[in-house]
């Protein structure tokens, strides 16, 4: 098995990297529980882990990287398949918070509602603080001193920084399968120029994300702490937002090589796993656009 | 290398070249040696989890409260149950999977080899974060095991180290399950079509799938948890216009298919054994594919039913019923077939054989209990008693369990190349499913009677039932210490294996010799 050949399905020679990344795990963990309960300790840990982890994973792609003329057919179709599986995994991963979402708004607030002997003239609306959350302001912005106590909030407009994030990812698909298609045409100055306006495009998405969140936080009175609402408003698009950031450091990973040369018409498997990626963040961000911040 | 349908039975080692010790076990990308290393982690986490088990038996042998103090009674049966299905039943599993569809399907090893070795590789250090948690102020998780809101809410650090291993488990659960789901669609020997892959590849396929459709849920459940314990989110807070059991609704999605991810891999190696000593192919093979699928669907749409006490809706309580019942439809379809390939079999009784035996009747016994359990008025009673726990265990310990006991009688001559023990095998099947049900059957009783589980005391009429159940547990888990010996004594030697282990046995594995070679199948074998 030493010496590898395409008949043959790729079996990779033993590797260290599985063990190592594993103690990096490890140390990510066992930080972020110990910075969360106040260890000094703590953010060590979980920096060494982050650090440990992304040379890890630094090295370990750059391996595949180097390998892969020698996969043939059937291992570029397992990682296609692992790919596919992988965003499969991230669907249900949000389905957990959209489920959240959908049961606490049509369910468990107005059950709180009709419960008249706890929470006596509480009522059911949408968005909801609970009955000992913060008061939804229409029209007006909350004060300094109720920001600071927690006592208004006011909501985002949809129709502003949202609506335009929501084009942003819509035009990034267009231009990304813009590139799809220059790749495969082998258009290289063509690939080149589209990939670098998707990613650019993500990076200006994540600019107006943390705008918003700004805002959210100084001006609206609106946080993670602001009941179900603000709960499931951070959630959902802060996990999304983590998601793009992924996305956007996949595509610009993924732009590094294909200005190095790497990938041909035929064979440009990372190009498609990252892309396939993007078009799942976005189509997430559809969902919230409609769910999270229209309705 | 390219000796793989052929049947030479030794001096393969020279050309079976294995790497230096630490590069073997710790660096491998070989299904061999990690199909190992998740089955040893397997039975060191049984030991693990079988000692608090014996904790909490030892704790019930009399009323009032001798050994522990209540609290750490409850961390006792939270982390028993945390390591046995996360550590011992879950990577069991995993174990089989890695040694046995690579040989199954003629495939040279598993899709995607390094990271295989990474989801074994997170789970030793997982555990290590759990079981620590013993150790941190507060001590460990005393939840019990489903982790509910607001319980989790106001314990200690120890709740954040059981978020983070379940998060590292996840991950771990989630590699493995995409390599197997790639493996088993992309990596089969020519002229294996779907119908034609053997049973033990088709439930793995269908466990994979739930194993992937569910842990991000569970993912997303124990994230909010950690969000609500310390970022001031109120997911599960009323307060805040949340609910503790929108936690409970989550947890479920992913708990009950989690339950079939147990269940499933051992009706696959079920399905093996009872054709091989009945000398028959397997009855209604298409149906047996066709029940394991529909037994999939169907968890997804049954997992208030762990929830019938909590106040749903009367529509919710009716529907969950029914659904629950349906299942027996598709589980009575695999039992039907492994009885009815016995019957007017050949049939002969070695360790497999009576294991699967066993698993058919034991786990039949713990269906019908759930049969009872899914009748909503009925489960009013029931709930969190006694009758419960009997229940579970019947059908996760004399099913998944003995499953992988009887699988790994069945395998071990391909594994080793040595044949175990007979005699002492029998004696373990014996030692086991007999102090097996004394623990666990007077548990039906108790629970009828009213007494409620994770409690570390109780009235004084349970003690008769009490004692019969805790001396049955010491019994069961000192009968595995024969089952360490015999595991040892036949990698150590033992009557060499031929490379059909047993008479004309069905599947690819057997064509292969015994001890399986290093690398098989590089060149894929032609199935007809």
């Amino acid at each position: 098995m030493s010496a590898h050949s395409k008949d043959h399905y790729f079996v990779p020679d033993s590797s260290a990297y599985p063990f190592l990344c594993s103690i990096a795990l490890f140390f990510i963990a066992m930080g972020g529980a110990s910075f969360l309960n106040g260890y000094a300790i703590g953010p060590t840990l979980f920096s060494i882990g982050m650090l440990g982890m992304g040379c890890l994973l630094f090295i370990w792609f750059r391996k595949v990287i180097i390998e892969s003329p020698d996969y043939n057919m059937d291992v570029d179709k397992s990682f296609r398949m692992g790919m596919t599986w992988f965003i499969f995994s991230e669907v249900m991963f949000f389905a957990a918070f959209f489920g959240a979402l959908y049961y606490l708004r049509m369910l468990a607030v107005p059950w709180l509602a009709e419960t008249e002997l706890l929470w006596p003239g509480f009522e059911a609306t949408w968005p909801s603080t609970g009955p000992q959350g913060a008061e939804l302001l229409g029209g007006v912005a909350p004060t300094a001193t109720s920001i600071a106590e927690g006592t208004e909030y006011a909501l985002i407009d949809p129709w502003h920084l949202p609506l335009y994030n929501t084009l942003i990812l819509l035009a990034s698909s267009v231009t990304l399968t813009i590139a799809h298609h220059a790749l495969r045409a082998n258009q290289r100055k063509q690939l080149i120029i589209w990939l670098a306006i998707t990613v650019a495009l993500g990076a200006i998405f994540l600019f107006f994300q943390a705008e918003e969140y700004i805002e959210a936080y100084t001006e609206l009175g609106l946080t993670m702490g602001t009941g179900v609402y603000g709960s499931t408003f951070f959630m959902l698009t802060g996990f999304h937002g983590f998601h793009v950031c992924l996305g956007a450091f996949i595509l610009l990973v993924v732009l590094i090589r294909c200005m190095r040369g790497h990938f041909t018409p035929e064979r440009h498997f990372v190009f498609e796993a990252g892309a396939w990626y993007w078009h799942f963040v976005d189509t997430v961000w559809v969902g919230l656009f409609i769910f999270v911040y229209i309705l | 290398m390219s000796h793989a349908a052929t049947a030479h039975d030794h001096d393969h080692d020279h050309h079976d070249h294995k790497p230096p010790f630490f590069q073997r076990w710790f660096m491998s990308t070989n299904h061999k040696d990690i199909g190992t290393l998740y089955l040893i982690f397997s039975l060191a986490m049984l030991f693990i989890g079988g000692a608090m088990a014996l904790v909490i038996r030892a704790e019930l042998w009399q009323p009032g409260l001798q050994f522990v103090d209540p609290h750490f009674f409850n961390q006792m049966t939270t982390v028993h149950a945390l390591v046995m299905v996360f550590g011992a039943v879950m990577p069991g599993f995993v174990g089989f999977a890695n040694w046995m569809i690579p040989l199954m399907v003629g495939a040279p090893d598993m899709a995607l080899p390094r990271m295989n070795n990474w989801s074994f590789w997170i789970l030793p250090f997982a555990f290590t974060i759990l079981l620590s948690s013993f150790f941190v102020p507060g001590g460990a998780p005393a939840s019990g095991w489903t982790l509910y809101a607001p319980l989790t809410i106001q314990g200690g650090m120890s709740v954040d180290m059981g978020i983070v291993a379940i998060h590292m488990m996840g991950i771990s659960s989630i590699m493995g399950a995409i390599n197997v789901i790639v493996t088993v669609l992309n990596m089969r020997a020519p002229g294996m079509t779907l119908m034609k892959m053997p049973m033990f590849v088709w439930t793995w396929l269908i466990t994979a799938f739930l194993l992937i459709a569910v842990m991000p849920v569970f993912a997303g459940a124990v994230t909010m948890l950690l969000t609500d314990r310390h970022f001031g989110t109120a997911f599960f807070n009323p307060a805040g216009g949340g609910d503790p059991v929108l936690y409970q609704h989550i947890f479920w999605f992913f708990g009950h298919p989690e339950v079939y991810i147990m269940i499933l891999p051992a009706f696959g190696i079920i399905s093996h054994i009872i054709p091989t000593f009945a000398r028959k192919p397997l009855f209604g093979y298409s149906s047996m594919v066709f029940a394991t699928a529909a037994i999939a669907f169907l968890s997804f749409i049954v997992w208030a039913h762990h929830m019938f006490t909590v106040g749903m809706p009367l529509q919710g309580e009716l529907f969950f019923m029914y659904a629950t019942m349906l299942i027996s439809v598709p589980t009575g379809v695999k039992v039907f077939n492994w009885v009815t390939t016995m019957w007017r079999g050949s049939m002969t009784f070695e360790t497999p054989m009576l294991y699967a035996i066993g698993v058919v009747f034991l786990f039949t016994l713990g269906g019908l209990s759930g049969l009872m359990l899914a009748i909503t008025p009925a489960d009013f009673q029931y709930h969190d008693t006694y009758f419960v726990v009997a229940h579970f265990h019947y059908v996760l310990f004399s099913g998944a369990v003995m499953a992988m006991m009887g699988g790994a009688f069945f395998w071990l001559p391909k594994w080793t190349g040595h044949m175990y023990n007979e005699t002492l095998g029998k004696i373990h099947f014996w030692l086991t499913a007999i102090f097996f049900n004394i623990t666990f059957f007077p548990q039906h009783f108790l629970g009828l009677a009213g007494m409620p589980r994770r409690y570390a005391d109780y009235p004084v009429q349970f003690t008769e039932f009490n004692q019969i159940s805790s001396f049955g547990a010491f019994g069961l888990g000192l009968s595995q210490i024969l089952f360490v010996y015999i595991i040892v004594a036949t990698v150590r030697g033992g009557k060499k294996a031929t490379a059909e282990v047993w008479e004309k046995p069905e599947g690819l594995e057997w064509t292969v010799p015994s001890p399986a070679p290093f690398h098989t199948f590089d060149e894929p074998p032609v199935v007809k």
